[in-house]
């Protein structure tokens, strides 16, 4: 049986649980949400990526209820939530500081919003230890949120947001407070429980890694507006923009003028020595701006110039930046140009083949680079 | 920064006299047996009997208690609103002329506060006595509390309050059950400071009320006025102990909270 | 609704009992002394238009008149400046001290400056009285060390008034100041002196300036109720003791001007009105500083 993938974005059938209609947000003179139209479906775990400032904390408190819209709607299964207050809406919310009532034990915290519903007494407690088992709190119930640590609270937070089983979860830079170690290992959980639980998230973060690592689809931000929205793959191999490409992982640019010299195959004119290769679906005419976009890892670094690569080019070492697993190597070219080169360290550093000031050649295939208009 | 260098020792010590030894003065010589107050005549306690034989005093002391205890109470509510209101009410018609009347009573010299007042309750009539000075500690200390109030609700982290809101939560069950839990301790000392300010003050009240009340304070004051008396001296010592036994127990408890706290923090981090 | 409500009570609770009771005084100051009760005219119920017409500035004519009021304004400011000086001096040391003094020190000695203020104001004033009187302690201390031969008259003289100001408002002018130096980071210092100042020279360039804020504080805290003071200036002040606190007082009660008390009060308001916007601006920026 083929395994059947999860994108219901895909799929013409599928209805959306979220649907933002040119939903724009001013405070004052400020544009914190630029007509906005985007599509959530339920089991997505969406992340909406972006610096600060981008707008992003904006829409989850619009669709928390803390903010309104100044033009446009937001439906929720099909119904406009303008005028629903936060306190009556299936959305719950994980924030950013917790927001823990300090003066409640952790089972309180679980039962607070239980208890606003017209709940009987023991299913609510047969909820709260439900949570407990599935955050692995059970032992804490009866602490308060001083007496368990950073990453336990988190978990309380979570189990606090998920309690009423709401439609959506909103989760506000749900790891920020945590270490990195920790971080990782709760990404991994924080997935378990929405494919558990079956939950749609929404998770606002500035942290391009942890979007990659759990969403289903990332939505990268720029000033109230969606810049792409794409699974994490798509966003990672084939940006839209230089602003995408740029804000998630390294990556190098040859700005130039683009030829065509075969079919979906075009010669890009970067002031090098020769013109460089690279597909594109997208079509560009002859003598149109383009911007190549190279992942550095995608650029092989070796001593004399490799027979069959698409592209090369000479250069010299400038520096070497030396992180474990993987060295960059900052290749300067003729042009000044400094372009970063990643590769993997097999082999003990003191067998490495190049060091500072030596002549290198970098190489890279007519596939490895995406074109971008600019 | 430590170390303490000799002038801040010189510095604190002296201070710290200045400060402490024109009460230990007063309590010592309330202990004087003789009517002669700057003369040690050997102890006793005799201004404390005739003390709590004086109807007046006692009279007094009863009035005092009453108005302390429902001007206080009544500040608290009003001032906590309005704290309330001027951290979290948004912009409304008037709001800086609100904050103003806010400020305004906590430099206001007391002669003016009070000769306003008097003139108001003459104006409208109000029979003066214990009810008037109630509406004028109530209207004063209620500043008070609202600055205690409004700064513990300033460092307030206001997502509680949201996330209380998010859980289901009415507006008011979020205030109920989130916010005044939390801020109880700020609420207790602005009561606690509008009973002080109530229990201690002479001028307003001389201004508030009518012949029919007469406040400690003001019984006080005439009795001073003639001079230095041995029963003065008992009732100041009764009233600077009760205070420090107050202030020493509150700061004492909240300092093993803080200890108590911090210990389970740091055992919370180790066991994680 | 419910915001309305909550705005609505405590506004109206302070309009009623604290910005028309002003009116009130500012409409008095208008009106003349009659034998009546109350004993001004014209009131209300002479009708709106004689109400109106009856006003006049009369009693702030008397006030710049007879010098008695305008002694009594100068006074008061000059006992209230000298009185802050030395505030400042006695309580800077202190707050310096304190935040220099191990940080376990530091909540103890904290109570010790609030207890006093708890205490009733008028108690710590009284207890001034059996020290300074010309048979007190002071004096008693005095001989016995042989400094002096004959008593020293200080009560009822402005130097109680002095001493009782300085007193009384001394934790006022500790705690901002102290709030200030707590909070300044200690590497400040070493970083002045690393750079080649004396101990002396960073005290000057690094720690007063940065505690600038707390001393205009205190200052302010210390001069605005000390302009308007009643209390010490009766009890450990003489008959030449001229503080218009004291004045308003006894015109109101002892000559039962009062229009002229009105007037008294309204001048004192418009001389406050200065530090007391100094001050808000003081705090405004302190505010905003640490934003």
């Amino acid at each position: 049986m083929a395994q059947t993938v999860f994108a219901p974005w895909d799929d013409p059938q599928q209805k959306p649980l979220i649907q933002f209609v040119g939903v724009t947000k001013r405070f004052g003179d400020f544009v914190a949400i630029d007509d906005l139209t985007q599509d959530i479906y339920e089991r997505e775990f969406f992340a909406l990526l972006g610096p600060s400032g981008c707008g992003k904390t904006t829409m989850m408190r619009m669709l928390a209820g803390f903010e309104a819209p100044t033009e446009g709607s937001i439906l929720l299964s099909g119904q406009d939530i303008a005028g629903v207050p936060p306190n009556k809406r299936a959305v719950n919310m994980m924030f950013q500081s917790y927001a823990l009532f300090p003066h409640l034990t952790v089972w309180d915290n679980i039962a607070f919003g239980l208890r606003r519903s017209d709940m009987p007494k023991d299913a609510i407690a047969a909820r709260v230890e439900e949570m407990l088992k599935l955050t692995r709190l059970s032992k804490f119930g009866r602490r308060k949120p001083h007496q368990i640590s950073g990453g336990q609270r988190q978990r309380v937070a979570l189990a606090r947001s998920l309690a009423k089983a709401p439609k959506l979860l909103l989760l506000d830079e749900p790891l920020g407070a945590l270490d990195k170690k920790l971080r990782q290992d709760t990404q991994f959980e924080l997935m378990d429980i929405q494919e558990t639980t079956g939950t749609t998230f929404v998770i606002v973060t500035h942290d391009q890694e942890e979007a990659m690592t759990v969403a289903s689809r990332v939505a990268v931000m720029d000033e109230g507006r969606i810049i792409q929205v794409a699974t994490p793959e798509k966003i990672y191999e084939a940006p839209n923009s230089v602003y995408v490409a740029d804000f998630i992982g390294d990556v190098n640019i040859l700005e130039g003028t683009a030829k065509a010299n075969g079919p979906e195959s075009y010669a890009i004119d970067w002031g090098g020595a020769e013109p460089a290769t690279a597909t594109s679906a997208r079509p560009f005419s002859d003598g149109q701006k383009a911007h190549l976009a190279i992942r550095p890892e995608k650029i092989a670094i070796s001593a004399e110039r490799p027979a069959d690569a698409a592209n090369a080019v000479q250069g010299k070492v400038l520096d070497i930046a030396y992180l474990g697993n993987l060295s960059t190597y900052h290749v300067e070219l003729p042009t000044g140009q400094v372009i970063k080169a990643q590769s993997a360290n097999t082999r003990r550093v003191s067998r490495r083949a190049y060091t500072w000031e030596d002549p290198v050649w970098l190489s890279w295939s007519a596939t490895a680079g995406v074109l971008l208009e600019s | 920064m430590n170390r303490l260098s000799p002038f801040n020792v010189v510095s604190l010590t002296f201070g710290f006299a200045f400060l402490y030894l024109p009460m230990l003065i007063l309590v010592i010589f309330s202990f004087n047996s003789s009517k002669l107050v700057t003369v040690w005549a050997g102890f006793s306690t005799k201004w404390y009997g005739t003390l709590f034989q004086n109807e007046a005093f006692l009279d007094a002391a009863w009035v005092t208690l009453k108005v302390a205890v429902m001007s206080s109470t009544f500040a608290t509510v009003l001032g906590t609103m309005a704290a309330y209101v001027l951290v979290r009410g948004g912009r409304f018609m008037g709001r800086t002329l609100f904050s103003g009347m806010i400020y305004a009573p906590l430099v206001m010299p007391e002669v003016i506060t009070g000769l306003s007042l008097l003139l108001l309750f003459i104006g409208i009539g109000l029979d003066r006595g214990v009810m008037t000075i109630v509406l004028a500690h109530t209207t004063f200390s209620m500043c008070y509390v609202s600055v205690v109030v409004s700064s513990r609700l300033a460092t307030f982290d206001r997502s509680l309050e949201e996330a209380a809101l998010d859980l289901g939560a009415s507006q008011f069950d979020a205030f109920r059950l989130v916010t005044l839990p939390i801020i109880a301790p700020a609420v207790i000392s602005g009561w606690l400071l509008a009973f002080t300010l109530s229990l201690d003050d002479l001028v307003i009240a001389s201004f508030a009320t009518g012949p029919s009340a007469t406040t400690l304070p003001m019984k006080i004051w005439s009795s001073v006025r003639l001079g230095v008396s041995p029963e003065i001296n008992a009732l100041s010592s009764i009233l600077i102990g009760i205070v420090s036994v107050g202030v020493i127990t509150a700061s004492l408890m909240s300092k093993r909270h803080a200890v108590r706290v911090r210990r389970e923090e740091q055992a919370a981090q180790r066991t994680a | 609704m419910r915001r309305a409500v909550l705005i609505a009570v405590p506004y109206l609770w302070l309009l009623a009992l604290f910005l028309v009771p002003f009116a009130i005084v500012f409409k008095v100051s208008l009106s003349d002394t009659a034998l009546a009760i109350p004993p001004y005219t014209p009131t209300l119920k002479d009708g709106f238009s004689a109400l109106i017409s009856g006003l006049d500035f009369e009693n702030f004519v008397f006030l710049t008149q007879d010098d008695l009021y305008w002694k009594a304004y100068v006074s008061s400011l000059q006992i209230a400046f000298v009185s802050t000086i030395v505030t400042l001096l006695v309580g800077y040391p202190m707050a310096y001290g304190m935040a220099r003094a191990p940080e376990e020190w530091r909540p103890t000695l904290m109570m010790l400056v609030i207890l006093p203020f708890w205490t009733s104001f008028l108690i710590r004033v009284y207890a001034w009285v059996g020290i300074l009187s010309t048979e007190g302690f002071l004096n008693q201390f005095l001989l016995w060390t042989g400094i002096i031969d004959t008593p020293l008259t200080i009560l009822n003289t402005n130097w109680a008034v002095y001493i009782g100001i300085v007193y009384t408002y001394l934790p006022f002018m500790i705690l901002p100041i102290y709030a200030a130096l707590e909070r300044l980071d200690e590497s400040l210092i070493e970083a002045a002196e690393d750079l080649g100042c004396s101990r002396m020279q960073a005290f000057w360039l690094v720690t007063i300036p940065l505690s600038r804020n707390g001393i205009v504080a205190g200052c302010f805290l210390v001069f605005i109720p000390a302009l308007g003071e009643f209390v010490i200036p009766s009890l450990l002040g003489g008959s030449g003791t001229l503080m218009i606190g004291k004045v308003l007082f006894e015109e109101f009660f002892a000559n039962r001007d009062w229009p002229v008390a009105s007037a008294v009060a309204v001048i004192l308001l418009l001389i406050l009105i200065i530090p007391i916007i100094l001050f808000q601006r003081n705090e405004q920026r302190q505010q905003e500083a640490e934003q």
